[in-house]
């Protein structure tokens, strides 16, 4: 079968061999009484095989909303408008534009092709079904098991996972777990049919610290497992850090800047990002040149009577009249790999150079 | 070790389960409408079975004997059938016409809620506002007009009392499923491919059970209440089937000169009627402990 019947639309639609997610301009508008907001504008970017990028932000930014978009999660039509192209590579080799797929084909991919984890384990399962019934339900929505084999399917996920006496906890329910057994058990459940793509919505934020480093742990040895491509999303640069090969950081709905991580820490270009690395406490800083943290002034505009020009104009501290309020700035290739939104970047580099 | 050998081995966490059963035991007199509502039921089952008479035998030489007097326990009636025995099978008819109204309404109405909570919007708008109009229809009167227009008969009558019983639950359900379909676990299973019909019945239905037991209870009673009044002013189970509601009709005129003919099925309807609700209060107690200790 050929990749995908290319109609109309005069853009490439194919992926090259190592890539598995392709966005395109994705841009995802809520129907509010007061108006269209838009929570996601034009952001692309795409995603190879084994990679990790984490998309990180403020509350509000546009990160969760984009990787329920890509999901099609969000509210329906009516109420939510997704435009753009999401290309997936599914486990058949074919590619889809999720955008465009019927919602029948669309269910068949979710879970299959790409599946999820979210942020909050202590509600992510359902509180009255067993937790063998609920891993074993996530296998058996793409594939024809019959419940025993589901069910001895679920067990081994759930020792993937580092569930110690996986068959005795089949029979468990949610709240006879901890949150970080539970998160495993999200975790067993989205991998249980194999994805090419694991969208994580900040998968530890609600965890605490030591648990937090197993369940990184374990994501990234399924990930040297299996392959699969990751968006983690997180507000925790730290995490970041330690997971991810790239970084896209979003304001406002746009992305502002995109690297691969070393550059984005060593050497970021936006204001904004700057911005965030400087909000983080670093062991290796204390009671050095830097004591206090310092925090970004101001908050996210509304996205209702976003500024005009650059979003983050109003809250930047190399603000120049007439040229970052002018218009919204391009997304520059500053260098190979590392796309900036700002005007100003150039100067910037140089001054801090 | 074999699947089966280590699924025996399970031990079954049953401590949720245990402990609403207890709070419901500690309910007394939902226990005792229980108690009563089983015997009510066996003695309408086999009862019939061990009388002497029939329900439908008449005995001129015995009519209008009192109660406690002869072979007739519970007296005769002014055609001298055995007022124990009809009952019985007027138990069987009233029970019956409760569970099966209660059934369908269930069905229509948590049809009707899963629908309109789930997909809100204008088909939820119009769904819940049709409830709101059929909730204010006097039903008593849909219930003669209807069953005077089809001809009253025990599957007519068990329909009847079904539409025009489903509003309450389709609003608790309708209520319940608005909350939990935005609940993590409902986008977590459609996130793994679960299709609408399947979150609804499947992750959110089971989380929405209590309220909807409770509602089933007291519709049963509902149920039992309204087949009788409809056979009391004669337009719901015709003689000489018995159901307590015709019974109680057939005694409007000797009111004063045998009034057990009024109180014996007066009080089958009072005491099925009150026990279901007790029932349904000591369900409501027993799961949901939200509701605070009684």
């Amino acid at each position: 079968m050929p990749d995908l019947p290319m109609p109309l639309d005069t853009r490439p639609a194919l992926l090259a061999e190592d890539e598995v997610l392709s966005v395109r301009d994705l841009s995802i508008a809520f129907h509010t009484p007061a108006g269209a907001l838009p929570a996601v504008r034009d952001v692309s970017f795409t995603l190879r095989r084994g990679e990790t990028l984490a998309l990180v932000g403020e509350s509000g930014s546009g990160k969760s909303v984009t990787s329920l978009g890509i999901l099609r999660l969000t509210p329906r039509a009516p109420f939510c408008r997704i435009t753009g192209q999401v290309l997936l590579r599914g486990h058949d080799g074919r590619v889809r534009d999720l955008v465009s797929l019927p919602e029948d084909e669309m269910r068949d991919v979710r879970g299959r092709d790409a599946a999820m984890v979210f942020q909050e384990p202590m509600t992510s399962l359902n509180p009255v079904h067993r937790v063998g019934d609920q891993v074993a339900e996530a296998i058996r929505f793409h594939e024809g098991l019959g419940r025993r084999a589901a069910l001895t399917k679920a067990a081994e996920l759930l020792e993937l996972v580092g569930i110690p006496d996986p068959r005795r906890r089949l029979s468990s329910y949610p709240h006879e777990m901890s949150g970080g057994m539970r998160q495993r058990v999200m975790i067993a459940m989205a991998l249980s049919c194999e994805p090419q793509l694991l969208i994580a919505d900040e998968p530890t934020t609600a965890l605490d610290v030591t648990i937090q480093a197993q369940i990184l742990d374990l994501l990234r040895r399924l990930q040297e497992r299996t392959r699969m491509a990751v968006i983690f999303i997180t507000h925790n640069l730290g995490v970041v850090a330690e997971i991810a090969d790239r970084v896209m950081v979003m304001y406002s709905g746009r992305v502002v800047e995109q690297a691969p991580v070393r550059p984005l820490f060593g050497a970021p270009l936006m204001p904004y990002t700057r911005g965030l690395l400087r909000s983080v406490p670093r062991l290796d800083m204390a009671g050095r040149e830097r004591e206090r943290l310092q925090a970004i002034p101001g908050a996210v505009p509304d996205p209702l009577a976003p500024p005009p020009g650059c979003s983050f104009a109003p809250r930047c501290g190399h603000f120049e009249p007439g040229l970052c309020d002018a218009a919204v700035p391009g997304l520059d290739l500053a260098r190979p790999e590392h796309l900036v939104r700002c005007v100003r970047w150039p100067e910037l580099a140089r001054n801090a150079a | 070790m074999s699947t089966a050998a280590a699924d025996a081995a399970l031990p079954r966490p049953a401590r949720r389960r245990d402990s609403a059963l207890r709070r419901f035991m500690r309910h007394r007199l939902a226990v005792f409408g229980t108690v009563v509502i089983g015997l009510l039921a066996l003695a309408c089952a086999v009862g019939p079975y061990l009388l002497p008479f029939s329900d439908t035998e008449i005995d001129i030489m015995q009519r209008f004997a009192p109660p406690f007097s002869g072979a007739h326990l519970l007296g005769t009636d002014p055609l001298g059938r055995d007022i124990l025995a009809r009952i019985l099978m007027a138990g069987r008819i009233s029970l019956s016409v409760g569970f099966a109204a209660m059934a369908i309404s269930m069905v229509i109405g948590i049809a009707v809620g899963l629908v309109a909570g789930y997909y809100g919007g204008w088909l939820g708008t119009v769904l819940m506002r049709f409830v709101d109009a059929m909730l204010c229809f006097p039903s008593i009167f849909l219930l003669l007009a209807v069953s005077s227009l089809i001809g009253p008969a025990v599957g007519s009558i068990i329909l009847l009392i079904a539409v025009t019983s489903w509003m309450e639950v389709a609003r608790i359900v309708e209520a319940q499923i608005r909350a939990l379909k935005a609940r993590d676990f409902a986008v977590a299973a459609e996130a793994l491919g679960a299709s609408d019909a399947r979150v609804m019945t499947r992750e959110l239905l089971p989380n929405a059970i209590a309220p909807i037991v409770v509602a089933a209870t007291l519709n049963v009673a509902h149920a039992i209440l309204a087949e009788s009044y409809i056979s009391f002013l004669g337009y719901g189970i015709q003689p000489p089937t018995p159901s307590w509601g015709n019974m109680l009709d057939n005694a409007q005129s000797y009111l004063t000169s045998a009034p057990w003919l009024a109180i014996f099925p007066g009080a089958a309807i009072t005491l099925a009627v009150t026990s279901f609700n007790f029932i349904g209060d000591g369900l409501r107690d027993a799961l949901d402990p939200r509701m605070g200790g009684r």
